[in-house]
């Protein structure tokens, strides 16, 4: 398969992903409750300049402005007949912003979960999710995606559900879930379990791993969680930029250009060849993360104790990847 | 399936039928549930006896392996959608009955977010220990808030937000609450995923719930607590 991201890390021992999007755009105004991906279409020289944040910053590739464009989610903004246009837009703002750069940069698509709960749980079908993700997809396409990028995703049939979407509009595509319920995804996953999903995908992604969820630390933990499994696959490690934090009537994540730049550096080390950031992260993050990259010799993997030490604790003692499992076991049930 | 004997509900005395429940609840089966809380009701159990001992009772056990990282959303939810099939055969009777409200939450996601899957898990963790859910939905204004205590006079107001952006909106509402006078009206709840106890603080709020096993624990000690001063 040839496709821009393919090639680079044919080339390249890692690449540096971008930072938020949400973030950054609240910064330049987006209202909440307002659909990030409605500016695609309203504001676009808005979206560019949110592009030229990563670009400038040194980011070999950055997503586009379109992780809630499913007609699930639009649906909620009476956007849902929008998909294909706020898709196509998205991409094709980031083709311009990405070739124009002096290097190559991939546009990833992104593609962020339905927010629904899927069956049998749930209510949303295999049928209506893969028709909604390959919807998206299409959009992404048609605006000149390099790649789609599935993102913090929870529930494994979701994740399956997207990648047949994806099989669909025939693109390559890259895949990450968020570990942010005691080390695994909220629905239960671990860093193992994704390992094993993505092998099992009759079209596995370019790179699979982790973004958001809480903190750098868990990250990082997810990330040797991955690489114990003797993957093959390159690993994406996109951690949030510290924690947030509520000060004088706003928020902000508390985590320093000097601790994300320590983050890339240890994710390269567990494995890791995708590295970026998530919520938090704005580019002064992404230029001390690149350097660090590029000046930093690789050192060993690093252990838990190094990770806490250097980073901070974890938000759990444990995340089920374990000898015996991970936490306490079940219950005992009288019949099955 | 298990080489074990198929158990007989109807065959279990009632601690035994209580504990099979527990285990049923945690299993999710929505139909034995159902069969064993009329098997109780035929036996001459209250109906409150049956939603506190047995449904809510299971309940607990689900929402503390939840906490602990033992089970995840998944089961939870099968969990509350059996607890569901019980209590929907008990409402009715507890209505007529006139038997004491465990509590009743308003709950809905602040103006400006639209995350609304943590709101339901909790809704539907507060619906399985016994509480009374009015869910108000997403993206909801100070205005829409106020409409709908006054209207349904809860015992807890519950808010959540998963955006950073939408999270300082919780104190435009408690601060409302504050201004109007109606603040110690109700127990305010707040959650959601970049929230922490420091920030439920800052703002005003009675607790900040980490989860929707920590919501629906909070929930039973603030409403005992609120018993407690009435009674005193």
């Amino acid at each position: 398969m040839t496709n821009a991201l393919t090639k680079l890390l044919e080339t390249r021992d890692w690449l540096l992903a971008d930072g938020a999007t949400g973030t950054n755009l609240f910064n330049m105004g987006l209202m909440s409750g307002d659909a990030p991906e409605l500016w695609n279409a309203d504001e676009p020289a808005k979206i560019k300049a949110l592009y030229q944040i990563a670009v400038d910053s040194g980011s070999d590739l950055f997503l586009t402005n379109s992780f809630g464009g499913n007609a699930s989610r639009l649906k909620l903004h009476d956007a849902q007949n929008r998909v294909l246009e706020l898709n196509r837009i998205a991409a094709e703002l980031g083709r311009e912003i990405a070739d124009a750069a002096n290097r190559p940069i991939v546009v990833a698509g992104s593609v962020g979960p339905t927010g629904d709960i899927m069956e049998p749980v749930g209510d949303l079908s295999h049928a209506d999710a893969v028709e909604m993700f390959h919807e998206q997809a299409e959009g992404l396409k048609e605006g000149g995606a390099d790649v789609l990028w599935l993102e913090t995703i929870s529930a494994p049939e979701e994740f399956k559900a997207a990648a047949e979407g994806f099989a669909l509009a025939d693109m390559p595509w890259c895949g990450t879930m968020s570990f942010d319920t005691a080390g695994r995804t909220m629905m239960g996953v671990t860093s193992a379990d994704l390992v094993k999903l993505v092998e099992e995908l009759p079209n596995p992604p370019i790179g699979f791993g982790a973004n958001c969820g809480v903190g750098a630390s868990d990250l990082l933990r997810t990330v040797l969680g991955f690489s114990a499994q003797g993957t093959e696959r390159p690993i994406i490690s996109k951690g949030n930029a510290g924690i947030p934090k509520y000060v004088d009537g706003h928020i902000h994540y508390d985590g320093t250009p000097t601790l994300m730049a320590d983050y890339a550096v240890m994710a390269r080390d567990a494995g890791a060849t995708i590295i970026g950031g998530c919520c938090g992260t704005k580019g002064e993050h992404l230029v001390a993360m690149r350097e660090a990259l590029e000046t930093r010799p690789r050192s060993e993997r690093p252990t838990l104790e190094s990770i806490a030490d250097q980073i901070g604790g974890f938000s759990s003692a444990q995340d089920g990847t374990e000898d015996d499992g991970g936490a306490p076991k079940r219950r005992r049930r009288r019949r099955s | 399936m298990s080489d074990e004997e198929e158990i007989i509900l109807s065959e279990l005395n009632d601690d035994e039928l209580v504990d099979q429940m527990f285990d049923d609840l945690y299993d999710g089966l929505k139909e034995e549930i159902e069969e064993a809380t009329n098997i109780l009701l035929e036996r001459g159990w209250e109906p409150y006896d049956i939603l506190t001992r047995a449904l809510v009772g299971g309940m607990t056990v689900v929402g503390a392996d939840f906490r602990d990282g033992i089970l995840f959303v998944p089961e939870v939810l099968l969990a509350a959608n059996a607890m569901k099939g019980g209590m929907a055969i008990l409402k009715p009777l507890l209505a007529e009955t006139g038997a004491p409200q465990i509590g009743k939450m308003v709950i809905g996601t602040v103006k400006g977010d639209i995350h609304d899957i943590g709101k339901n898990l909790v809704g539907m963790m507060m619906e399985g220990a016994g509480f009374e859910v009015i869910d108000i939905g997403i993206n909801n204004a100070v205005e829409s808030y106020m409409e709908t205590l006054e209207a349904e006079q809860p015992d807890i107001l519950g808010m959540s937000a998963l955006l950073t952006t939408t999270m300082p909106y919780m104190k435009v509402v408690i601060d409302h609450l504050v201004t109007t006078g109606k603040r110690d009206d109700y127990i305010v709840l707040v959650g959601g995923a970049p929230l922490n106890e420091e920030f439920g603080k800052a703002i005003g709020a009675d607790a900040y719930c980490r989860d929707a096993a920590v919501a629906v624990e909070t929930a039973k000690e603030m409403m005992s607590r609120k018993h407690n001063q009435m009674s005193a």
